[in-house]
């Protein structure tokens, strides 16, 4: 087990506990904050620096048949982005869809410790779980797609919930997932059934019979989700992402939740008015103020930066049309009677009049937040580009005035369309450690995570106090993984298999006696083989309690 | 007086022997340069354990033996000359932004991959994939010259941006596919499947080739820039017949699947 350790002199930015750079000693024993520890102990000295709990990505995609179709497709992209091994971890390949251990080493060299991939198809599971495995260093979990779920959506319409609730538990159990997550819920199976085909609007009735709307889907999702009581409530992809006008579908979802818990995934993508087919112009405003009325809703913010991207979703109509734009290659498929998926290399340009409003959109969600523990950082990792922009978006959030150099450098017309010039706001290191930290951690219900309270993980990032934002979020002086130092003087000194969380919510085996003929019916694979055994758990996992 | 270089030893599996290459031996002495790490399979030897090293580098390097075990010869070179007495395996002046390469015998698959400047003239044959695009890449060569006096395999200029391919002799399937611009220049016959995907760029044959369908002959013509080209290669040691000089060429546009803004121009082996 790991030494005890005894972090002195440094200002800790710790806002679950009320503590904002203030200089506090941070004890730790056996992976875990504790009050004291022996004189003995390892002291790290550090003054002029900044601790903080550390990252937690609520939203990215890492590891899975999706991230793997992206990272064949583009070999161009890491050939020239070579992820040298060291004495201690071991090499890879970069670009935006990084190789397994690239991506848990370059989350740590940020200073994350957690990151959740956002998107699995329930017949992926098992490759995402192997993955999870050869992901070094970081905790991580999965969400798995139900919202397409053709088995699911016939429960619904026959409104037999009661099984929809076991199903749905089943689900999340037989695949190792942490909740659930709904992609454009209701979209898919147009668009596979009938060429060029999507859903436009919440209440459009779809489906063979015609009579399911996406509204009933989540309605439905959230329902299940919080009289479960999972950790993490359903995250939403909304329907009509990108498209313009599409802000009124986001309203009415998150009204569909009505005082429920929900999640809205990449909030970013879908805060845009205007009228469809025509540019967009910015509907944040709208957006933000909804979700600070609404203490039941949490959001991450998907943010744009502009540079390379992959575009890599469950939403694959959406994929299909931004290949029209982009002309390149792209891939496209049908994961049997689960979800859909596409994919395509994209590149974010400042001088694109869609492109600089999304950048804006996304600033204008962060700064128009009145409370930083419900809008989260994220940019979709790699939908709105790389994991590794997070310390250049904070740089813009903490820097007005380097806001508005960037500014000078985007399409101006796109800036007419929204207030961004108009916002003054400066995040301070305490609210960034907020929505870094802090605010995914509860958001996602890990009360050992993003905090360094007594009983707290020793997941901690120490940082160089800087001027230069951008500088001293990409270079942590120190990285602590379950109380072992992974990054001392910015280089490795050993490496390490991370956690995988997953829930086990309750459900009756009688559900099994309904999903088999189905499975027998129309799956490409035995319902024995079907559910994801614990082997593929590695032995480094955790059950996150549920109710 | 150039670096020599000789193989002594031949290698059993190919030898990843990137560093032979004017910027990084510039400055070494030769038991440094002897010393340096070569990828021979998955481990990693000294160079010195297959080549001799005498000489030292005035700008050029000079390799003797055959080399066909080797690869990534003069891989992003920028400067300077390299002149190869017999064959020399994959990857040779990968990416190179500068300098000459000479091959005096048969080159392999992936020469000139990439490349964005400088000249590459072999005096046999080449293989695949001559001045393309890696795989996944949407941007292949994008300037300098290739120049082979023998015959190129498939694929060669597969998504060329900018600079010049010349071939003496024949040229495989798919020549120019996926061609963004620039130009090739083929003396011999070309395989089946010329500049399919082409978006423009201009594919040069003295000879008839089959085209694909969605390429249109639009018209017979006596391009006068052709001169300037054949007689630049007879200064590069082609010998071309004088008559080919006042042929006449069949102008043909595509890839209409595409752009539809490439040019195939085919000899008629009659003049005007």
């Amino acid at each position: 087990m790991s030494a005890s350790m005894r972090i002195v002199n440094g200002e800790v930015y710790d806002p679950k506990n009320n503590i904002n750079g203030e200089i506090k000693e941070i004890c730790i024993e056996n992976g875990k904050i504790v009050d004291s520890v022996s004189d003995e102990a390892t002291i790290i000295d550090a003054k002029g620096m900044a601790i903080m709990p550390g990252g937690v990505d609520i939203h990215c995609h890492i590891a899975g048949p999706k991230v793997n179709l992206a990272r064949k497709l583009m070999p161009e992209a890491r050939r020239h982005d070579v992820h040298p091994s060291t004495p201690f971890t071991r090499s890879g390949s970069g670009g935006t869809t990084p190789s397994t251990f690239a991506a848990g080493y370059r989350y740590a060299t940020l200073g994350y410790t957690t990151a959740m991939e956002a998107a699995v198809s329930p017949i992926g599971a098992r490759h995402v779980l192997e993955e999870f495995e050869d992901t070094p260093i970081i905790d991580k979990g999965f969400y798995v797609l139900l919202g397409n779920n053709i088995f699911l959506h016939n429960l619904i319409r026959e409104k037999r919930m009661e099984e929809f609730e076991q199903a749905v538990a089943w689900w999340v159990c037989a695949t190792k997932a942490y909740t659930v997550k709904l992609v454009n819920p209701g979209g898919d199976e147009p668009w596979k059934g009938e060429r060029n085909s999507n859903v436009s609007d919440i209440d459009e009735k779809t489906g063979e019979a015609g009579d399911l709307s996406p509204r009933q889907i989540i309605e439905a999702f959230v329902k299940t989700v919080n009289k479960q009581g999972y950790p993490h409530p359903p995250h939403i992809h909304c329907n009509n992402l990108g498209h313009s006008g599409n802000y009124k579908t986001t309203l009415e979802t998150m009204k569909t939740a009505g005082d429920l818990r929900a999640h809205i995934a990449h909030i970013q993508f879908h805060s845009y008015g205007g009228e469809l087919g025509k540019n967009p112009i910015s509907k944040a405003a709208e957006i933000a103020e909804y979700v600070n009325n609404h203490p039941n809703i949490t959001c991450d913010v998907g943010q744009v930066m502009f540079g390379n991207s992959t575009i890599m979703t469950a939403d694959a109509p959406l994929a299909y049309l931004l290949r029209g734009h982009s002309k390149g290659k792209w891939v496209n498929a049908d994961t049997e009677c689960e979800s859909g998926c596409g994919i395509l290399p994209f590149a974010y340009q400042e001088h694109i009049y869609m492109h600089t409003l999304q950048w804006a959109i996304g600033l204008e969600l962060f700064l128009l937040s009145e409370d930083p523990w419900r809008i989260i950082l994220s940019t979709d990792h790699p939908n709105g580009g790389s994991f590794m922009a997070y310390p250049k978006l904070i740089k813009l959030l903490m820097d007005e005035k380097f806001r508005h150099e960037e500014m000078k450098r985007v399409n101006q017309k796109a800036l007419l369309k929204c207030s961004l010039p108009e916002l003054k706001r400066e995040y301070t290191l305490n609210e960034i450690a907020i929505i870094t930290r802090a605010g995914p951690a509860k958001a996602l219900g890990l009360e050992t995570k993003g905090h360094l309270g007594v009983g707290a993980d020793a997941d901690i990032t120490i940082y160089d106090v800087m001027d230069d934002k951008e500088m001293m979020f990409s270079t942590p002086r120190y990285v602590i993984k379950s109380g072992n130092t992974m990054i001392e003087n910015h280089e490795f000194k050993t490496d390490s298999k991370g956690k995988v969380y997953h829930i086990t919510p309750e459900y009756d085996n009688k559900i099994e006696e309904t999903l088999k003929p189905f499975f027998e019916s129309y799956y490409s694979i035995e319902f024995s083989n079907y559910a994801v055994d614990d082997r593929y758990l590695h032995d480094h996992h955790e059950i996150i309690k549920t109710g | 007086m150039p670096l020599h270089l000789k193989l002594h030893t031949q290698p059993e599996v190919p030898l990843e022997a990137d560093c032979i290459c004017p910027d990084i031996v510039q400055s070494l002495k030769n038991n440094e340069i002897t010393a340096m790490t070569v990828f021979h399979g998955n481990r990693q030897v000294e160079l010195g354990e297959f080549f001799e090293c005498n000489g030292s580098f005035d700008g050029e390097i000079n390799i003797d033996g055959d080399l066909s075990n080797i690869k990534h010869v003069g891989a992003s070179m920028s400067f300077g000359k390299i002149t190869v007495e017999g064959n020399i395996g994959l990857h040779t002046g990968a990416g190179m932004r500068g300098g000459e390469i000479i091959i005096e015998g048969n080159a392999s698959d992936w020469l000139a991959a990439e490349m964005q400047g400088g000249k590459i003239v072999v005096k046999g044959n080449a293989g695949h994939m001559t001045g393309s695009g890696y795989r996944g890449s949407a941007i292949g060569m994008q300037g300098g010259e290739i120049i082979v006096h023998g015959n190129v395999k498939n694929e060669t200029g597969h998504v060329m941006r900018r600079g010049l391919i010349a071939v003496g002799g024949d040229s495989g399937d798919f020549t120019g596919v996926n061609m963004l611009a620039g130009t090739i220049i083929v003396l011999g016959r070309m395989g089946i499947r010329t500049g399919a995907g082409m978006k423009r760029g201009s594919i040069i044959s003295f000879n008839k080739a089959k085209l694909l369908p969605t390429f249109s002959r639009n018209c017979e013509y006596q391009p006068s820039f052709i001169k300037f080209y054949v007689s630049y290669l007879e200064k590069n040691g082609f010998s071309i017949d004088s008559s080919y000089l006042n042929n006449s060429f069949e102008r043909w546009s595509g890839d209409s699947v595409e752009l539809n803004r490439g040019e195939i121009l085919l000899s008629t082996n009659k003049s005007k």
